[in-house]
């Protein structure tokens, strides 16, 4: 049934569709919408669910790890400075083959206080071992949150489904909501792998030395990789019973394209508008949109990517001393293979600035007129800066 | 006591605990009396080693290790699981050091105890971070030594007291207890297991490596912490209603200090000091449990 919902409540809406048995959070803006219709949810008898209302986002996820250990699926949602405050934990959960998944509402870092858009704090948790997928509408976002939870436990590793601040946060939009049946036939129920139980007693996490832990990690390396496969399964069953799928990447109007933007998020909505107008105006431009960002879909990348002449990658985050992490990744994918394009560096939209379509024009506009990158990365937009010495 | 209880063990033999180690002893009695139905949360601490190493295990019910500061919250989950999967049979129980309960993962203990989470945290206190090498933590006593107060810098702070700080939250049950006093110790884990809500016990396990004295002065030490006043045995119901369950005649601390290599350093001026806190707190008690007026 379409209806017409936040992208807070499109997440909220598939938790509900996927049974979660234990969802833990912490207030933050703007993640507070998601969190306030669980907790409504759960009191009025929609969800057969817990809610637990924990002191802080640390405790959030330890709450989850606990619960999910003990058997039962789990959700949460955070942003910011709770994910920040997360960091031990989230490589907790992924060491610990936890299939937890978590809403991640992209806002900027502190100081000086920002609540609107901005990837840093996600992208910050990169190599925390947890599956993320960056998304671009409401639609988008129900359907990555239900997937979420069946690719999380086909590979016992965690899932953060990401939205951008209040541009998919709080924006209104139709969403088709489906069916429980529908979603019944989709996702299977939960059945851990492993679980404590008094009547088979193990010791879960305990010390392990420098002959067994390599291996213990080589084997989450491995279930990354089988993310991927898994990935593309469980979109064709997606299909199969929603006709609806995204890809890893997706790669629009790429074909001919000699310059292609590469963006994540609602960005990229932007973008297409942009590529409407240079397309009529016959520039031979494309958008790679990225999804996944672990596991990194570099086979794709690169294939998509090989017969453009250039390549200019959105940032709405900074590494600071290193350059828009998007285009680092898309650097590295692309590294190792002969004649590929050069990659120009654009960080535009940083702490919740708006990206407009003459921006993304603009961008196109240097990308096609130099003949290599000048440096790392190019700020967009930014007003005159005084440097104090 | 009952012999039933007595007789069952969920320690293995083959831990790695130091010889005469306290914080073993607490774990055997804790265990014997909550039994077989008791899942472990056990944040970094020296049982995090006591424990064993992968693929072992020296406890004989499940247990998942957790982030230093997370007993409360991890045990939080747990239950929450357990509840949504209908097992209300068994007992989640914490099981963390004095760093990890007054310190670092204070946070999530008030939270858990706020929200009166049906749990039982148990602390064994060994006064400072053993695992790490006998760091100070907010447990460690006046004038001790440990190895970042050292020299001229031994500890000049009180140690925290924790049960008060839970009895502030009207915990439905809140109890200290010794490794010296068996039957006590047993008595106080069952009542706690045949409650609901959160419920606390701060257990009192000397730490021989630590504190600088000989393994079989372990339970000696323990026992004169009783009889000193130092570590009184009592507990406290909702937060209100207290019981002391040990009134030691008149000991005097001094002794208590001069076994212990760890209080090596303080003159007779320092524990004529120690005396006077030490029956200023037994003083503060009496009078909460109504026996001063
Ligand atoms: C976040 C974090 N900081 C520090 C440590 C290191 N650490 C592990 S155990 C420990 C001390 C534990 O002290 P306590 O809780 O008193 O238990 P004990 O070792 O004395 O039994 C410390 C500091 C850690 N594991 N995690
Ligand atoms: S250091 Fe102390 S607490 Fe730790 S195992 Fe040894 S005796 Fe026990
Ligand atoms: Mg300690």
């Amino acid at each position: 049934m379409k209806r017409v919902l936040e992208g807070s409540h499109a997440v909220a809406e598939a938790v509900r569709l996927a049974k979660v048995q234990v969802i833990s959070a912490y207030p933050i803006t703007p993640q507070t919408h998601i969190v306030e219709i669980l907790s409504e949810y759960c009191t009025k008898g929609l969800m057969n669910a817990r809610f637990l209302r924990v002191e802080s986002e640390h405790s959030c996820m330890a709450a989850l790890i606990g619960a999910q250990t003990a058997g039962v699926r789990t959700f949460t949602a955070t942003s910011g400075q709770g994910l920040a405050l997360m960091h031990e934990l989230l490589h907790w959960a992924s060491g610990a083959r936890l299939p937890i998944v978590m809403a991640e509402v992209n806002r900027a870092l502190a100081p000086g206080w920002n609540i609107w858009v901005d990837q840093t704090d996600s992208l910050a948790q990169r190599d925390t071992g947890w599956i993320q997928m960056y998304c671009e509408d409401g639609q988008e976002v129900l359907d990555s949150t239900l997937q979420a939870f069946y690719l999380a436990e086909s590979v016992n590793l965690p899932v953060m489904v990401v939205l951008d601040a209040f541009y998919l946060s709080h924006t209104y939009e139709p969403v088709d909501v489906p069916g429980q049946e529908a979603v019944d036939r989709f996702l299977p129920p939960y059945v851990p792998k492993f679980q404590l139980d008094t009547a088979h007693p193990c010791g879960f996490g305990p010390l392990v030395a420098p002959g067994d832990y390599m291996e213990m990690r080589y084997h989450i390396a491995m279930a990354m990789d089988d993310a991927l496969i898994r990935f593309g399964e469980i979109e064709d069953a997606f299909a199969a019973q929603f006709n609806r799928r995204y890809g890893p990447v997706e790669a629009i109007e790429c074909e001919d394209a000699e310059i292609i933007f590469v963006t994540t998020g609602t960005l990229t909505s932007t973008c297409r508008l942009a590529l409407q107008d240079l397309r009529a105006k016959g520039e031979k431009a494309g958008i790679l949109k990225i999804k996944l960002l672990r596991p990194f879909p570099y086979e794709r990348i690169r294939e998509e990517l090989k017969g453009a002449k250039k390549v200019a990658v959105i940032d709405r985050n900074f590494s600071f001393g290193a350059g828009g992490i998007f285009a680092q990744e898309v650097r590295a994918a692309l590294c190792n293979t002969p004649d590929h394009p050069p990659v120009f560096g654009f960080i535009a939209g940083i702490g919740g600035r708006d990206v407009t379509p003459e921006m993304l024009t603009e961008i196109y506009r240097q990308t096609k007129n130099s003949d290599a990158p000048q440096k790392e990365s190019v700020w967009m937009g930014l007003h005159e800066v005084k440097y104090a010495d | 006591m009952q012999t039933d209880v007595m007789d069952r063990e969920f320690v293995h033999s083959g831990h790695v605990g130091c010889p005469g180690c306290g914080a073993t002893i607490a774990m055997r009695f804790v265990l014997k009396a909550l039994g077989e139905k008791t899942m472990m949360v056990l944040p970094a601490c020296c049982w995090s080693i006591i424990a064993g190493s992968y693929p072992q295990s020296a406890l004989k019910i499940p247990v998942i290790h957790a982030a230093f500061e997370t007993g409360g919250a991890t045990a939080t989950g747990v239950r929450a699981a357990l509840d949504m999967l209908g097992d209300t049979e068994t007992t989640v129980l914490t099981w963390a050091g004095d760093g990890g309960t007054f310190d670092i993962g204070f946070q999530a203990l008030s939270g858990a105890v706020e929200r009166n989470e049906n749990f039982i945290y148990a602390c064994y206190d060994n006064e400072a971070y053993m695992n790490t090498g006998i760091q100070r933590s907010s447990s460690t006593p006046y004038g001790a030594w440990t190895t970042t107060t050292t020299g001229r810098d031994w500890k000049k702070l009180r140690k925290k007291n924790i049960v008060e700080v839970l009895v502030a939250h009207r915990i439905p049950y809140a109890a200290t207890a010794s490794i010296a006093y068996p039957e006590d110790l047993l008595r106080k884990a069952q009542k706690a297991k045949n409650m609901k809500g959160s419920r606390f016990l701060h257990i009192y396990a000397s730490c021989p490596t630590g504190w600088r004295i000989p393994s079989e002065m372990s339970v000696k030490i323990a026992r004169m912490a009783v009889q000193t006043n130092i570590f009184p045995l009592y507990e406290v119901e909702d937060g209100l209603r207290y019981t002391i369950n040990y009134k030691p005649r008149e000991y005097l601390v001094r002794e208590y200090f001069r076994l212990q290599g760890r209080f090596k350093h303080l003159t007779d001026q320092d524990l004529d000091q120690i005396q006077q806190m030490v029956n200023e707190d037994w003083e503060l008690l009496l009078r909460k449990a109504g026996e001063r007026a």
